[in-house]
């Protein structure tokens, strides 16, 4: 190490602290709670080869690979030689963005001293693009909402008047939508400002020499690790509900030198509804997935995730082509690391963990007034499972995995709209019985104040296929949605519920991880002691004797 | 007889316990270890011994003002009372559950920091009030009854139902009830201690009071009974974190307002010297042995926020502690102290902190069976600590520790030697520091560009000039007493007590009749607190909003300037005045609202004596030449060292150089030059004056 070698650490830590500054600005300016409340967004900085160099690290997984893919299509589509200062570009395209429509990507090319030195990216997830609005129930991604092709938002510093108003007729909150974009370009604006400091401190004209180091130090440790692990090769399948019909993820993962494959053969074709995947989001969280269990201190770069190989046949459920339908496209994305697991138990053992909840169980209620004193909201929730139990830990419980994003207070979702939410708390018994206990999944209950009603639109899976237990562990609770009337209803799709009546939710825990009689006795007695798991289940699943349980309970 | 001109400021930190007591004559002031068992036996020994440097009795002490970690370290340590929680049924587990995310994204193994109130020592009731205030369901009095008989085995309660901000009667109810039939038991509501919408934060906030309330209740007690017996009858009155002063009385019922009391006092104590220098735009900065705090002074007032994070479990990381939602001195805190621990990752970079070597082992220097590199070590390496004049002497430093310990576990692994090592891991803590800084800037929308720096606490003064140098800060103060900073800011601090409530209003439909009628009764309730400290002294109240569009998550605040009358049409145009400073531009076109009021009242405090210009400039006498590495040049220079004492006022000392005093060294970057003041500081500036 050499001063010059030190000053290429700082200036790493730098960007990266550029780009979480970005970030940060995006979360301060944004008016949709997706990314406000629940930071659904992201943002990187690229050289001018169109490489990213550093990415934020923010609640969104799903946008790891797919921010690092995206410059390279901007660079081949807007014509690097038409490149100027002031210039913004934007698209929403969800097979070059981050997989559906509601996620706007922006980009900028960023200048220092006048020349053109590589770019800042960032996405953000949008309340409303038009269309049938956020659901499962379009038939192709045509029905779900405008398209904006990668163009330009402004050039040399002049807004697309035209753009923004084609932007305003097509969509519900044409206010929050246009301020969402300048947020995205301000906050790239930023990145710029810093990066310009930065190179002006360092005396640097350009990214070129601490792309070098950041990118080959990145590689270098990344195939240091997979080098480590024993080479071979596992695959697994794991079924799961789907809209139309019950949907089969398969994955194999090969273990290479100096990379690792993960291919998704064998996996559904896509279904008629809004859930398919496109592959950058396939990629990003298969690579998620990989990253954890390998390198997980490792900064994402192109680089980094580069020796992350991840293929899928096009034309199924994880690689559907335009025009599917992909609004949901989160739903079976965030079950993708559950799948990718399976595989990967067999090559690293006691490392990943049980099958979990996987996708957040979000749920949107539109209300309507049935008295003249009534109004109309649109509410949006995000709400988690548990999570799977791990080799030594039990799994987390109601919280967020692969996805980590945040929930909304109760009291914050209560002002935005006559709603009312009775109950959100643990479920007892619904993490998986294992060695390590799986997280457990939490009960919800909705339904309005006095005067509405409301439809309600369910992304829920696991209602049919709950989280399996690895190595003799238990499954976890499944998903089940019912009106208070008694009448079940299904994951996914738009219900009308009767004025007067709830909508009452037990979302799923997570699996177990070894056999639940191994289960340390403390454990399970400090389980019964704080109601995580009920008398019965101490008793007949994990063999607890009946003085065990007084003295829990004493 | 008590004299109110002497005044006593006491600070019980993790380590010590300072003492500062000021007098008409001057200010005299000690440190004494921290006696956990009976923290009051510190400060008796520290005020026997300041008296007794200062030649007063006990008896003469005016007023002593007091502030402590005990209360945060009953958090972190989980050393509280047993506690219940009640709540509404439906809602038990919001404290546990959280946000429902990871603050570490790619971390398989992630433990999650329990509750501070367990599962089953959580209650229900069934009630429900709606976000209007409504009661949807009634509470049921025999139902309090009978949960109250069950509470016997506890010594504390906390209380919080939905929405009780907005209509706390329910919470009430079970007060009431629990007083008449359990009046052992010590009750917080949540509606008194943190009167907030977002039922997370506020529920963790009451049962935070609720589990630290009977230890604090008890230990103030014991303190003015043990000061009175050994004849300091005088009164006494507590730091909070807000920055201001309250009564002991206000203190034991909402002792978790004294948390992070003792850092809110070094903000106090840098505001003062920025109001002594002028100076708009300061930084303060104060690092000790295993943390680093940041904050930023406005006009000579530290920035205030209305929630903050103690406890954190991971890495100082944002969201792996428990929220507390009462007014704090706006912070941010990092793991880099001198004590901060390096490593090599697996990239070969080096790493710095958050976990320290503690003072035992101490870092490698120590000689005190530490091996790995600290920050300290670092430091020593490069020149910038005297082996033989560390904590005025009392600790020999041994340089082959450090130098071996930089070796085996830095310059190996990267291939480089010692110097570079240290450089590096100086370099980073450095880096870290500044990031931090930069991002808290950001963040509060303000530029460092034209701050001035304020740097104290041990080892803030050996790393303040290349984090100026780094944040683009062309001054740097270190005021005198940086080692005991937060004691004397507590002396500096006025009678102040802030009162926020949470209530949505759109300008569209504004109130103006409730709106005057919910800032009469802020006012009322600051006010009272104040009172409860100075009968007599005019008491000026703050006004401020915080505000944003409808739609967005992140209230702005917009301070109302004094007899302004609120209207629609003003707060509109404060409120995008105040959005376009933070983010550049206004959208058209949104309705805007108003969140959460907040009524701050405050006695005056006298404005310190601006400190007159320098004396014409003379050269310092330079004590020594030693060997310096300057990270400016990146090499290592010859520099000259000048004891504090020798700069006087107006005497000065240009960069590279050294100047050493008892409690720390003050490192002066090349190209700055450091001139005394006739106050006692030291002011370092950029340039070179011909």
């Amino acid at each position: 190490m050499t001063a010059h070698s030190v000053t290429h650490q700082i200036m790493w830590n730098r960007l990266i602290s550029v780009v979480e500054e970005q970030a940060q600005a995006l979360v301060r300016t944004a008016f949709s709670t997706s990314v406000r409340e629940a930071g659904d967004l992201s943002a990187g900085v690229y050289d001018i080869e169109g490489r990213m160099l550093a990415q934020a690290v923010t609640g969104t997984p799903g946008h790891v690979n797919a921010m690092a893919e995206a410059v390279a299509h901007f660079m081949r589509e807007i014509g690097t030689d038409t490149m100027a200062e002031g210039d913004v570009y934007i698209t929403n395209d969800p097979w070059m963005g981050t997989g559906h429509l509601h996620d706007i990507t922006v980009v900028t090319p960023a200048f220092h001293q006048g020349r053109h030195v590589g770019y800042f990216g960032c996405t953000a997830h949008v309340v409303d693009v038009g269309g049938r609005g956020f659901g499962s129930d379009a038939n192709s991604v045509y029905e779900e909402g405008l398209q904006i092709p990668i163009m330009r938002f402004a050039d040399r510093g002049t807004v697309d008047q035209t753009l923004l108003r084609m932007i305003r007729v097509n969509t519900r909150e044409p206010d929050q939508l246009i301020g969402d974009l300048y947020a995205l370009a301000a906050c790239n604006e930023i990145g710029q400002r810093r990066l310009s400091e930065m190179l002006a401190e360092y005396a640097t004209a350009d990214l070129s020499e601490i792309s070098t180091y950041i990118l080959s130090a990145s590689e270098k440790a990344t195939i240091d690790r997979i080098a480590a692990l024993p080479a071979g090769t596992a695959s697994a399948t794991m079924q799961i509900d789907g809209y139309s019909m019950p949907v089969t993820l398969a994955c194999s993962v090969a273990v290479h030198p100096n990379h690792i494959a993960c291919d998704f053969t064998g996996t559904s074709a896509p279904d008629p509804k809004g859930i398919n995947v496109p592959m950058v989001y396939t990629r990003a969280y298969a690579c998620y997935a990989l990253k954890c269990a390998i390198a997980p201190d490792i900064p994402n770069n192109a680089a980094s995730l580069a020796p992350f190989r991840i293929t899928a046949p096009e034309d199924t459920i994880v690689n559907a082509v335009h025009p599917a339908p992909v609004a949901l496209r989160h739903v079976i994305g965030h079950l993708i690391p559950d799948t990718v697991f399976g595989a990967l138990d067999q090559l690293l053992p006691a490392t990943v963990p049980a099958e979990g909840a996987g996708a957040l169980c979000n749920f949107q209620m539109s209300i309507r007034p049935t008295t003249a004193e009534g109004s109309r909201a649109e509410v949006l929730t995000f709400n988690s499972g548990g999570s799977g139990a791990r080799p030594v830990l039990d799994g987390l419980n109601a919280t967020a995995f692969p996805s980590g994003v945040m929930t909304m207070p109760v009291e914050a979702t209560e002002h935005a709209g006559p709603v009312i939410i009775w109950r959100k708390e643990l479920r007892p018994d619904s993490g998986g019985a294992g060695e390590s206990r799986g997280g457990l999944g939490q009960y919800m209950e909705v339904g309005t104040r006095p005067g509405h009603a409301f439809d309600f639109s369910a992304m829920f899976d696991r209602v049919d296929h709950p989280a399996r237990g690895r190595h003799g562990g238990q499954e976890g609770g499944a998903t089940s949605v019912r009106l208070s009337d008694g009448t079940a209803l299904g994951g996914k799709g738009r219900t009308r519920v009767p004025e007067g009546a709830t909508v009452q939710l037990a979302f799923p825990g997570g699996g177990g991880y070894g056999d639940p009689r191994n289960r340390a006795p403390q454990a399970v007695a400090r389980d019964l002691r704080l109601g995580y798991i009920s008398e019965d289940t101490a008793r007949n699943t994990y063999g607890l004797s009946e003085a065990q349980i007084r003295d829990a309970l004493a | 007889m008590p004299n109110s001109a002497i005044r006593a400021g006491v600070d019980i930190g993790g380590t010590f316990t300072d003492v500062v007591l000021e007098t008409p004559q001057g200010r005299h002031s000690t440190k004494v270890l921290t006696t956990y068992a009976a923290p009051e036996d510190a400060i008796l020994e520290g005020l026997a011994r300041v008296c007794q440097q200062s030649g007063v009795a006990m008896q003469d002490i005016g007023q002593v003002i007091h502030g402590t970690t005990l209360a945060t370290n009953a958090l972190i340590e989980r050393r509280g009372a047993r506690t219940a929680f009640i709540t509404t049924e439906g809602f038990r587990d919001v404290i546990e559950m959280r946000t429902e995310s990871r603050f570490e994204q790619y971390d398989l193994n992630l433990r999650l920091p329990d509750p501070l109130i367990p599962r089953n020592d959580r209650l229900t009731l069934s009630e429900r009030v709606d976000a209007t205030g409504t009661v949807l369901r009634p509470l049921d009095r025999a139902a309090v009854e009978a949960l109250a008989d069950t509470l016997g085995d506890y010594d504390s309660v906390a209380v919080g139902f939905l929405h009780s901000y907005l209509n706390p009667a329910h919470e009430r109810l079970v007060r009431e009830v629990i007083a008449a039939r359990q009046p052992h038991l010590s009750v917080s509501l949540s509606s008194d201690v943190s009167p907030q919408m977002r039922e997370y934060e506020r529920f963790n906030t009451t049962c935070a009071n609720a589990y630290v309330k009977p230890m604090m209740a008890a230990y103030l007690s014991r303190l003015r009974e043990r000061l009175a017996a050994a004849g300091a009858d005088c009164p006494v009155f507590l730091m909070h974190s807000g920055g201001g002063i309250m009564s002991l009385e206000d203190a034991a019922e909402y002792p978790v307002r004294l948390v992070e009391s003792g850092p809110a006092g070094g903000a106090i104590f840098a505001a003062d010297i920025a109001r002594r220098y002028g100076l708009d735009r300061v930084l303060s900065f104060d690092m000790g042995g295993t943390t680093a705090k940041i904050c930023l002074i406005r006009a000579g007032t530290p920035k205030t926020a209305r929630v903050f994070e103690v406890a954190r479990s991971y890495r100082f990381k944002k969201g792996s502690g428990m929220p507390i939602s009462i007014p704090v001195i706006d912070m941010v805190e990092i793991g880099a102290g001198g004590g901060s621990l390096a490593s090599v990752n697996a990239l070969g970079q080096i790493q710095v902190g958050p976990e320290s070597a503690g003072s035992e082992p101490g870092p490698a220097c120590y000689g005190r069976g530490g091996a790995r590199p600290a920050v300290t070590d670092a430091d020593l390496v490069l020149g910038r600590l005297d082996p033989d004049n560390f904590a005025d002497g009392t600790i020999p430093l041994h340089p082959d520790a450090s130098a071996n310990a930089l070796d085996t576990h830095l310059a190996q692994h990267t291939g480089t030697d010692t110097t570079m090592a240290a450089f590096g891991l100086s370099e980073v803590v450095d880096e870290n520091m500044a990031n931090a800084a930069r991002v808290h800037a950001v963040e509060n929308g303000e530029d460092l560009a034209g701050y001035t720096m304020i740097a104290f606490g041990g080892a803030a003064p050996l790393h303040a000039g290349r984090l100026c140098e780094k944040l683009a800060i062309d001054r740097l103060i270190v005021p005198p007493g940086a080692g005991v900073g937060s004691a004397i800011g507590f002396l500096r601090a006025p009678y102040a007590f802030e009162a926020t409530r949470s209530v949505y209003m759109r300008l569209d439909a504004f109130d103006e009749a409730a709106v005057t009628s919910l800032l009469a009764e802020l006012r009322k309730e600051a006010e009272t607190f104040v009172r409860a400290c100075d009968a007599t002294a005019p008491i000026h109240a703050e006004t401020k909003l915080y505000m944003r569009y409808k739609g967005q998550g992140w209230e702005i605040p917009v301070p109302l300037p004094d007899g302004t009358t609120p209207s629609a049409a003003t707060l509109l145009s404060l409120f995008e005045d105040a959005y376009t400073t933070l983010f550049g531009r206004t959208v058209a076109g949104l309705p805007v609202e108003v969140t959460v009021w907040a009524v701050n009242a405050a006695t005056p405090v006298d404005a310190p004596a601006e400190t007159p210009p320098p004396a014409s400039g003379t050269t310092a006498d330079i004590s020594r030449h030693r060997t310096l590495f300057s990270p400016t040049n990146q090499s290592t220079v010859t520099a000259p060292e000048v004891a504090r004492t020798a700069l006087t006022d107006g005497a000065q000392v240009h960069g590279p150089a050294v100047i050493t005093e008892s409690e720390t060294t003050i490192i002066v970057p090349a190209g700055f030059t450091a001139t005394g003041r006739s106050d006692g500081c030291i002011d370092i500036r950029k340039g070179v004056p011909a």
